[in-house]
């Protein structure tokens, strides 16, 4: 077994569905007053309990237990998924988020300090970006592109203007033109320039006066940095269009460029990425949004204000332009608290090491893998980078093996597939958190594969050998798509483990 | 990889068949080989009115998802309904059973903008290097 050398291989049970476990009886613990749930039936919208399973507890400690341990995160080891910057979160920044956890959202006095620290992060995030206003309240990434969009699309019927179009480089995040979408935008798809960048003669041929907005991310997929992205922003503002950044690869230019400076009128920040909060099924994420002066009046309320004598407090009148609000009571604040401890914690020159490193490091890898594998692009790059299947592929062996492959090394497997401009992408982001032996190690993974594909191609296509689950299929998943809690009475059909 | 003489061809990767003023449209051999196995098709409503390079469409395969685009002006007179249960029939047949759109073409001569097989299938040499 090719990866052997560097992972063990400990039993785990195959554990079942918690449903499937236990039996009548089983749990000996009843639910006390006021949990007792015999009325329920008389509640509107409770015509059936929720079937719920009957384990003891020690089946339930051991059921969690075990799925733990078949579980891969970032404190596992190196978690390369390129665009999502799963770096290392520093283990204070709880401590301090869990601290204000007791604290009820309704308790005014008891919520002052806790809104201080917001603005202290809204004041922060400005300046970093270099934008002039800030909202935290969107729940994530995603969630804050469609409040950007919001926020634009008030501003232009504020104008009196009904511009429809937003523009959207090839290399753009999936969320992208789903967020404008929403925000009642059609979306249009421009390609980027041979060199992996949008260049601004490329973008005047597609402005007209029902161009909204372009939807951009820098620097972008490929990991490259959008060098005409003054002029792009010079050519939108004289169309009267806007310029929206997707912040989320900030990792890459925090404390060395500020979108503001680059024109950027909009643009939100994924603080589950930059700085430093779990996320990836782990959530919950946060995705502030950050306007130039003028957008400012649209953003979301309620808004976080100093008042009279001193005291931060919430206020949700007078903003008749604003959106309105984007997420019940606040938003994910114990997020906030632990992006704000980790800036304050870096400081200015930290987040700058943190950029640097994380290119550094992205460098290191790149430099090393060139060999083995097709390097998409030449243009230098920055946090990530992007290789493809081309050399591999002749013998058979595509970026769906090379991923799983990876998984017998006892590494999470890097974005594949993505960007679209790609084929075959495989989109490594190292993050500025692995030590130099991580990445080594990482690298010989790579060169242990690239010599399998070469020389024992079809093992490539069983892997992973190692992992608890083998190669799944996930043709068969997507077709038969079986999303409810399983019948117990009823065994699950064994496909694809 | 198959490309079938008597069709037209875009640059998105649909074939188009022209009769009289009908136009039925699905997607290639090369596009269904580089998607992987479709998992899901969902295509427009009968009757909706498209220009040319309009979405129709969405394929998704385990890879990605993709638009399909209308290769020409028109409107959609009818959608292959069987799509949206066997999605697989593309990777089987795409230039078969699993046609995607009829589309009512408000000009035929507009056909002529598109790629005669020859001409894509050196389009699609160009695009694997």
């Amino acid at each position: 077994m090719a990866g052997s050398e560097y992972v063990t291989c400990f039993p785990e049970v195959r554990e079942p569905l918690l449903n499937l476990k236990g039996g009548p009886g089983k749990n000996k613990r009843l639910l006390p007053a006021p949990f007792d749930t015999s009325g329920a039936h008389d509640l509107p919208g409770t015509r059936d309990l929720p079937d719920l399973p009957d384990v003891s507890e020690v089946e339930t400690v051991r059921h969690f237990t075990r799925l733990s341990r078949l579980n891969y995160g970032i404190d596992h080891g190196m978690y390369p998924l390129g665009s999502c910057t799963m770096k290392y979160n520093p283990k204070i920044t709880e401590e301090i988020a869990a601290r204000l956890a007791p604290i009820h959202p309704a308790d005014t006095e008891a919520m002052e300090p806790v809104l201080k620290r917001l603005a202290q992060l809204q004041d922060h995030l400005g300046k970093i970006c270099g934008m002039d206003a800030c909202s935290l309240w969107p729940a994530a990434g995603a969630h804050g592109e469609l409040t950007g969009m919001m926020v634009i699309s008030s501003a232009l019927k504020s104008r009196g203007e009904h511009r429809r179009t937003v523009l959207i480089p090839d290399t753009a995040h999936g969320t992208n033109p789903a967020s404008c979408t929403i925000a009642g935008f059609a979306t249009k798809a421009i390609p980027s320039g041979e060199k992996g960048y949008l260049e601004a003669s490329i973008l005047r041929q597609h402005l007209d006066q029902d161009t909204a907005a372009l939807m951009i991310t820098n620097p972008n997929t490929l990991g490259i940095f959008e060098q005409e992205i003054s002029a792009i922003a010079g050519l939108l503002h004289e169309n009267g269009s806007y310029l929206y950044m997707d912040g989320a690869n900030l990792n890459a230019i925090m404390g060395i460029t500020r979108p503001g400076d680059m024109g950027v009128d909009c643009m939100h920040v994924n603080l589950h990425k930059s700085f430093g909060t779990p996320h990836g099924g782990g959530g919950p994420g946060s995705g502030p949004v950050l306007v130039r002066k003028d957008l400012e009046p649209f953003l979301p309320t309620p808004r976080i204000v100093c008042n009279g004598s001193g005291a931060y407090v919430l206020e949700e009148e007078p903003y008749p332009e604003s959106i309105g609000k984007v997420h019940s009571c606040l938003g994910n604040v114990s997020v906030c608290i632990k992006a704000l401890a980790y800036i304050l914690s870096l400081g200015p020159r930290g987040l700058r090491e943190a950029a640097t490193t994380a290119s550094l490091n992205a460098l290191y890898l790149k430099n090393r893998l060139k060999k083995l594998f097709d390097l998409a692009y030449e243009t230098p790059t920055l946090h990530e980078f992007v290789l493809s299947d081309t050399l591999q592929k002749e013998g058979g062996v595509t970026t769906m093996d090379l991923a799983k492959a990876l998984m017998d090394f006892g590494f999470h497997p890097p974005t594949v597939y993505f960007p679209l401009v790609v084929a075959g992408a495989l989109m490594i982001e190292p993050t500025e958190t692995e030590p130099l032996e991580e990445l080594d190690r990482f690298v010989r993974a790579m060169e242990n594969i690239a010599a399998m594909s070469r020389e024992e191609p079809e093992k490539t296509h069983e892997s992973p050998l190692a992992a608890p689950v083998f190669r799944v299929d996930e043709v068969w998943a997507a077709r038969n798509l079986t999303l409810t809690w399983p019948d117990k009475r009823i065994q699950p059909e064994e496909k694809g483990i | 990889m198959e490309i079938p003489e008597q069709l037209y061809y875009t640059e998105d990767h649909e074939w188009g068949e022209l009769e009289d003023d009908l136009m039925r449209v699905g997607i290639t051999d090369y596009a269904q080989h580089e998607l992987g196995d479709i998992v899901f098709v969902e295509l427009v409503e009968a009757g909706t009115v498209v220009a040319k390079g309009d979405p129709i469409g969405t394929v998704e395969s385990v890879k990605a998802v993709s638009e399909i685009y209308a290769p020409v002006d028109g409107e959609v007179f009818e959608v292959n309904g069987a799509l949206t249960d066997t999605p697989e029939l593309v990777n089987q047949d795409c230039y078969g059973e699993a046609w995607m759109v009829v589309l009512k073409v408000n000009d035929p001569a507009q056909a002529d903008t598109l790629m005669d097989a020859r001409a894509y299938q050196a389009y699609v040499e160009a695009e694997a290097k």
